[in-house]
């Protein structure tokens, strides 16, 4: 037999496509973060962190903004969390298999397809206008836990899909109620991925900056949060608002801000993976 | 519906189906106080959803539905509380499956979820059932090890345990030895053959020479129907229905 294509040929051209397939999703991240770190590391520092800006933002820290940020973040986090995970063991463990299931689960999957300036403006509409929160960390926390509740519900049914089903069943067959099955079976096995799913849910509202745009975000605030119902400053809006609506504003300061940003961001997720290995390692079966 | 004074469970024409599929057909059966009914038949005669639908783990199957009645000492267990019910008819799965927790705790686990708190009562507890099911000496010095890690055989008998723990009255064995090697498998059995003096066991099994081992009784099932059911030693010098013959002789299934 004659072939006139070389197998080793193909291969070789396969083999180089894929691996600049994969180049190319990890040069833009990496040229991200190397302009970031490049310019904005001289503006680290721990006052930087730990005092409020000054001279219209041109100068001093950035600090109302990083306490801003954690507010409205552990609020969401707080409302989301406990309800998301409660739905999500109702629709696994409980809901039967009917037309009301069906639209409830697709109408979560539909959720969280929303852009998320739609969840600010609809968060601006009810909780700031209607149930009068006004624009404050309570209400861009809800705004935000209403848009991350889908992805929680989506994680935390995964974590306790992946309890295998025998548990259960030679649970349930000593006399064992479904709800206690839950608690001491499915939940606590469950928990390693309800946890990661939930830090890396943290790291990604952290950085949204639509939703809380109309709900909870200020130009400038002169002093810290006292209470929820408190405008904040928010280091996504504070972001924005350095870069493009001061004049004169130093490079430095900016990519700083983008920088501690990021490193809030990427943290959290330094935490999830190293979570899921630690889980992963001491799980049982 | 007519029981006499030594039947444990009276089954009253019972039909079982799955999705609209009929997999048992008019079932009249008693199982005495204190036997070990074995069930024989070949796969998808519908052995294994009787046993379920016996502690109602059927229940749990949407698609499950039922006509007739199961008596449990003259109560009828579709009028019972399911967990009451299955506190006192147990249940073996094929496959041993240990929670992923330490071997204390499996046979803890329900004890204490039920309302025995007492720390002390627990350890008798706990000591009590490995002994039973044979497995206390060779776990006793490593009760807090996780029960995941030990051997197919092992983790069957810690699930006998487990169950001898919340002290039924029935325990349904289901294919309990399919997955075992000889040897443990004759420790299942010198278990069963031992707990037959405390509790009445019905078991379900793939393997002929198993039931006539340890059968008290012998129900053969074909196509969701119970062809015949008599003494162990009847059914296999003299059974009465020439299919029971064919299956034990091994000439089907």
């Amino acid at each position: 037999m004659n072939f006139n294509l070389n197998p080793n040929l193909s291969q070789k051209i396969a083999y180089t496509f894929l691996a600049m397939a994969t180049i190319i999703v990890i040069v833009p991240v990496l040229t991200v973060i190397f302009i970031i770190v490049k310019n904005g590391w001289s503006a680290l520092s721990w006052e930087f962190l730990t005092t409020m800006p000054t001279d219209g933002m041109r100068a001093g820290g950035i600090l109302p903004a990083i306490i801003g940020t954690l507010a409205i973040v552990s609020c969401a986090i707080c409302i989301t969390l406990p309800i998301g995970v409660c739905a999500a063991i109702y629709l696994n463990e409980y809901a039967k298999d009917n037309l009301l299931t069906r639209i409830i689960k697709l109408a979560i999957v539909n959720l969280a397809g929303v852009p998320s300036v739609v969840y600010g403006l609809f968060g601006l509409g009810v909780f700031v206008m209607l149930l009068d929160f006004g624009v404050s960390i309570i209400a861009g926390a809800l705004t935000l836990s209403i848009m991350e509740l889908p992805v929680i519900i989506t994680t935390a049914r995964g974590a306790l899909n992946s309890v295998p089903y025998q548990f259960r069943e030679a649970s349930w067959s000593l006399g064992v109620s479904k709800w206690q099955t839950i608690r001491r079976v499915v939940l606590p096995n469950a928990l390693p991925g309800i946890m990661t799913g939930a830090i890396l849910s943290i790291s990604r509202i952290s950085g949204e900056t639509a939703p809380i745009l109309f709900t909870a975000a200020a130009f400038y605030v002169p002093h810290l949060p006292q209470s929820p119902f408190d405008q904040v400053m928010a280091l996504p809006y504070h972001l924005y608002i350095i870069s493009t609506q001061i004049p004169n504003m130093p490079k430095n300061i900016i990519f700083g801000t983008a920088l501690v940003l990021l490193l809030m961001v990427l943290s959290m997720s330094l935490i999830a993976i190293i979570a899921r290995i630690y889980f992963r390692k001491i799980r049982k079966w | 519906m007519v029981t006499k004074e030594n039947d444990k469970i009276t089954v009253e024409n019972l039909n079982c189906f799955y999705s609209g599929k009929q997999v048992l057909k008019n079932l009249n059966l008693t199982v005495e106080k204190n036997e070990i009914l074995s069930i024989i038949g070949p796969s998808n005669s519908g052995k294994t959803s009787f046993l379920r639908t016996l502690n109602r783990m059927n229940d749990m199957n949407v698609n499950f539905s039922r006509e007739g009645n199961i008596y449990l000492d003259k109560e009828n267990i579709f009028d019972m509380n399911p967990e009451k019910l299955r506190t006192r008819v147990g249940m073996l799965f094929a496959m041993p499956i240990p929670l992923p927790m330490s071997i204390y705790d499996n046979i803890a686990y329900a004890p204490r979820v039920l309302g025995l708190k007492n720390r002390k009562n627990m350890d008798e507890v706990v000591e009590q059932s490995l002994k039973d099911a044979y497995l206390w000496d060779e776990v006793k010095d490593r009760l807090n090890a996780s029960a995941i890690k030990m051997s197919g055989g092992q983790q069957q008998r810690l699930c006998i345990a487990r169950i001898l723990a919340i002290e039924p009255e029935v325990i349904l064995f289901d294919e309990p030895c399919s997955g075992l090697d000889p040897i443990s498998t004759a420790k299942v059995e010198e278990a069963m053959l031992k707990l037959k003096q405390k509790y009445t066991i019905v078991l379900v099994t793939n393997n002929v020479k198993q039931a006539s081992r340890v059968g008290t009784r012998t129900a053969f099932f074909l196509m969701g129907e119970l062809v015949e059911v008599d003494t162990t030693k009847k059914i296999f010098v003299s059974p009465q229905n020439k299919k029971t013959e064919d299956y034990i002789t091994g000439r089907f299934g």
